[in-house]
């Protein structure tokens, strides 16, 4: 029984990710797509933790969950880093409401 | 059915629950930072939670070994406690050096 409740919670949690990715992908400026790739990541971090539930090896990958928290941490503040230094790159939708 | 597995559906779904509440403050609220304070507080608190519901879960033979694998994962907490906030805060520090406009009400006309 609790295996079909760890296997209900990553199907939704999938089901969730696919929505953020919607707004990774129709984001007006670039950093609303960092901000879905981040929150993507955060919840690849706990579906992780429910694979390994449900492979009963939770010891492996709750070091796969680790890495994989470390990684999405240093590509957020990277990306966001990278854009903060070219300004001319960014800003495509409020240029479309300033203009009409 | 014992009592850890009781605990742990129960952090599992209050976790679910903020999940759920945070991607719907993604898609539909009107300003980058408004968004951003929908994503950045429901994921920080939503991953703790289901975090610790796993690692309750997991103590259930109480050995050696899964003790070692809950300490870790409350080692995973921490970490995504303290660096959930400081991606955001990065991100908010980004958006307002490049100068996002924040959204407001009196902008909105209808011609």
């Amino acid at each position: 029984m609790m295996h079909s409740f760890f296997l209900a919670t990553g199907i939704a949690l999938v089901v969730l990710m696919a929505l953020s990715l919607l707004r990774a992908v129709i984001g007006p400026t670039i950093l609303d797509r960092i901000l879905g790739g981040n929150v993507i990541g955060t919840k690849t971090t706990v579906l992780l933790l429910l694979i390994g539930l449900l492979y009963d090896d939770l010891g492996m990958f709750v070091d796969i969950a680790i890495a994989y928290a470390l990684l999405n941490f240093i590509a957020t503040l990277g990306a966001t880093k990278f854009f903060l230094r070219r300004l001319g790159v960014f800003l495509e939708g409020q240029e479309q409401e300033k203009n009409p | 059915m014992t009592v850890f597995s009781v605990i742990a559906i129960i952090l599992i779904l209050l976790g679910l629950f903020f999940f759920f509440a945070g991607t719907v403050g993604i898609l539909r609220l009107p300003d980058f930072y408004s968004r951003l304070h929908a994503a950045g507080k429901c994921d920080s608190l939503a991953a703790t939670l289901m975090i610790f519901g796993i690692a309750i879960y997991n103590l259930q033979p109480f050995t050696f070994g899964a003790l070692l694998v809950s300490i870790k994962l409350l080692l995973v907490a921490l970490f995504v406690f303290i660096a959930s906030p400081t991606a955001t805060h990065a991100i908010t520090e980004a958006a307002l050096v490049l100068g996002v406009k924040p959204w407001k009400r009196t902008e909105k006309k209808k011609p």
